[in-house]
């Protein structure tokens, strides 16, 4: 900025202080000349398409057509346009661009990032998909077999029998599927106030095991819990509780009937940790940056039909977000599967972040 | 636009024509986003869009293919000018296919957004915007003359024909399970593999970057395609 020196290409006529004004102002915005090169681009448009902008053609540092065409326009005919555009990347980014073309035949552009907002309408939008998509899943089933029971099967008992439990069943994961809903969106509601209580870990662990040693003995798989005396830690015993169900539950789930699901606890380096393992199927690598999305599973069918909902894990992963945790996951595929959760020491964890102003509304969903 | 047809000195002739590249890669990679929000987002627009699109591709292909014959003819450029011209013909007829791939993503789309949405069109969005990612990746190589990030490009092909090998099994087991789906799974399946042939369109735009700016040649690439080993019986329309 304490840059006095006029650049041989600079735009004739833009003082000082407006190029002083143009680079300090925090939007994206470059000029234009008459050949659609480059003559001048701010900070903030360097940050926005890379460094070294200025003296290139347009074309080689943005080159979408609806730039292109509305530069080519502002060029010929003058006037301004609004276009948006986005530009592909490991994070889709998208823009509206402000074209005008100014008095002396230079054309200023000006970008708005606008990929936040983007992201939040297309978030709600899958959300909604999603929900509608699962929810209306059993409730098909569930019509179906009241018209049956309605008409053909009227006076058939049997059948009747048979498929009142599959309604049942059908109803059962309705209801549960809105019971994680609301479980969800009350943990997100709460993400960003820290919990209160202490809490011994081995003790929760212990908890939701005995919840899930039915189940266990169901498919003949023994639960070893195997624990180092541990220091207490900060957290929401019901929380955390909900947290490791969710675990053991998939690993006796996606486990080996008859083998073995082992729960190892203990503390290292600020953290305790609990590493859930199993000697299941495993999870093909490329499922696993997933997992913990909404209603992503590896095999929907098999997760249908045993009554999941995908939802576990995305609870998994807020609950650990709102305890400052952290999960891994190691598989591999026809060995097991080990998720490892770690939580800091009471010691160890952070100042309560700062509450957002405005808590964005597509997370209270 | 940009193709400005008054320039006169050599060096501007090769600048406009490497100008002509970028926008038709531009349009390409419009035409590519269009094509995958088209399957990903049941966008019908955006199908009609892409499908449209391309005789814009096509046209400028034409302009550059001749503009550079032209080049080639009058100016006999060597060394570095001679492949940058040639490299002004090849890319642009890489984005063509491209472009043309993506026009028949876009008309199964149409088809595709006609019949209730399967899951699966969620991981073909994926798998398309990793191609997506090479596209642009490549066509910044292009304009920054950059080998390396050009072989970053080439070398990193294996992660889509991976995606792609996981969609292919799981749209087998689909058509298996359910053969009533075998119709719109063969859709879908045309699909991936126009988008895995997207990908492979932009490694060789790799390979021309870096043979343009480095003379030398990128070789013997990694190929992860298993599925051809994959056979599996099923009776469907191509
Ligand atoms: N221990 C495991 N072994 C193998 N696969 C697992 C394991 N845990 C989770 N998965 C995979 O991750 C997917 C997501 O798990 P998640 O707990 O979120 O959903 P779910 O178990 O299908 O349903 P829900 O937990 O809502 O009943 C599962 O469908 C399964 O494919
Ligand atoms: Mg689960």
């Amino acid at each position: 900025m304490t840059d006095t020196d006029t650049k041989d290409d600079a735009p004739a006529g833009l003082s000082l202080l407006a190029r002083q004004l143009l680079e300090r102002l925090p939007l994206p915005v470059m000029l234009l000349d008459s050949q659609a090169r480059v003559l001048l681009a701010n900070a903030g448009m360097q940050t926005a398409l890379g460094a070294g902008l200025e003296g290139k053609p347009l074309t080689a540092v943005l080159r979408h057509p609806a730039v292109l065409d509305a530069v080519g326009a502002a060029l010929a005919s003058g006037g301004h346009s609004d276009v948006s555009f986005s530009i592909a990347g490991l994070v889709e980014r998208h823009y509206e661009a402000h074209i005008a073309r100014l008095d002396d035949g230079l054309v200023a552009l000006l970008l708005h990032d606008i990929t936040a907002i983007r992201r939040a309408e297309q978030m709600r939008a899958d959300f909604i998909a999603n929900v509608s998509h699962e929810l209306r899943t059993p409730l098909a089933a569930l019509f179906g077999f009241i018209e049956t029971l309605q008409g053909p099967a009227r006076d058939d008992a049997a059948a009747r029998e048979n498929f009142l439990n599959i309604m049942a069943r059908e109803a059962a994961r309705m209801r549960r599927l809105i019971d994680d809903l609301l479980s969800l969106a009350r943990i997100e509601l709460n993400e960003h106030v820290p919990p209160q209580g202490r809490v011994a870990l081995e003790a929760v662990v212990r908890q939701a095991a005995a919840a899930l040693a039915p189940l266990a003995a169901g498919d003949d798989i023994s639960l070893r819990i195997e624990s180092v005396p541990l220091q207490e830690i900060v957290g929401d015993h019901d929380e955390l509780v909900q947290l490791f169900q969710n675990l053991i539950h998939n690993a006796i789930k996606y486990g080996r009937p008859g083998g073995e699901v082992r729960v190892t606890l203990g503390q290292e380096s600020g953290h305790v940790f609990a590493a859930v393992a199993d000697d299941g199927e495993g999870i093909p690598r490329e499922a696993l940056p997933r997992l913990t999305e909404r209603f992503y599973r590896v095999d929907v069918k098999r997760s249908r039909e045993r009554g999941g909902t995908g939802l576990g894990l995305a609870i998994v992963k807020h609950i650990l977000s709102r305890h400052q945790g952290r999960l891994s996951i190691d598989s591999k595929v026809g060995e097991g599967s080990t998720f490892t959760v770690l939580l800091p020491e009471p010691g160890a964890m952070e100042k309560p972040p700062k509450a957002p102003d405005i808590l964005p509304v597509t997370e209270l969903l | 636009m940009m193709t400005d047809h008054t320039v006169k000195s050599f060096d501007e002739q090769l600048q406009a024509l490497s100008a002509a590249v970028a926008q038709m890669g531009g349009l390409a990679e419009a035409q590519l986003a269009a094509a995958i929000d088209a399957i990903a987002r049941r966008d019908s627009g955006a199908a009609e869009r892409a499908v449209a699109g391309d005789v814009r591709i096509d046209a400028l292909q034409q302009e550059i293919e001749e503009r550079a014959m032209k080049l080639l003819a009058l100016r006999q450029p060597m060394a570095v000018d001679l492949r940058d011209t040639l490299a002004a013909i090849k890319i642009a007829g890489e984005l063509e296919r491209i472009g043309d791939l993506a026009k028949n993503i876009a008309k199964r789309a149409l088809v595709l957004n006609r019949e209730p949405p399967i899951r699966l069109t969620q991981s073909l969005g994926r798998m398309g915007k990793a191609a997506q990612n090479q596209l642009k990746q490549v066509l910044d190589s292009f304009s920054n003359r950059n080998a390396d990030d050009a072989e970053a490009v080439w070398q990193r092909d294996g992660e889509i024909d991976e995606i792609y090998n996981s969609l292919f099994r799981e749209l087998l087991t689909y058509m298996m399970e359910d053969p009533r789906t075998i119709g719109l799974c063969t859709h879908l399946l045309f699909v991936a593999k126009n988008i895995e042939r997207s990908g492979d369109h932009c490694t060789n735009i790799a390979e021309v970057v870096y043979h343009m700016v480095k003379a030398g040649y990128l070789n013997a690439r990694p190929k992860a395609d298993i599925t051809s080993e994959t056979s599996v019986p099923y009776e469907g329309r191509a």
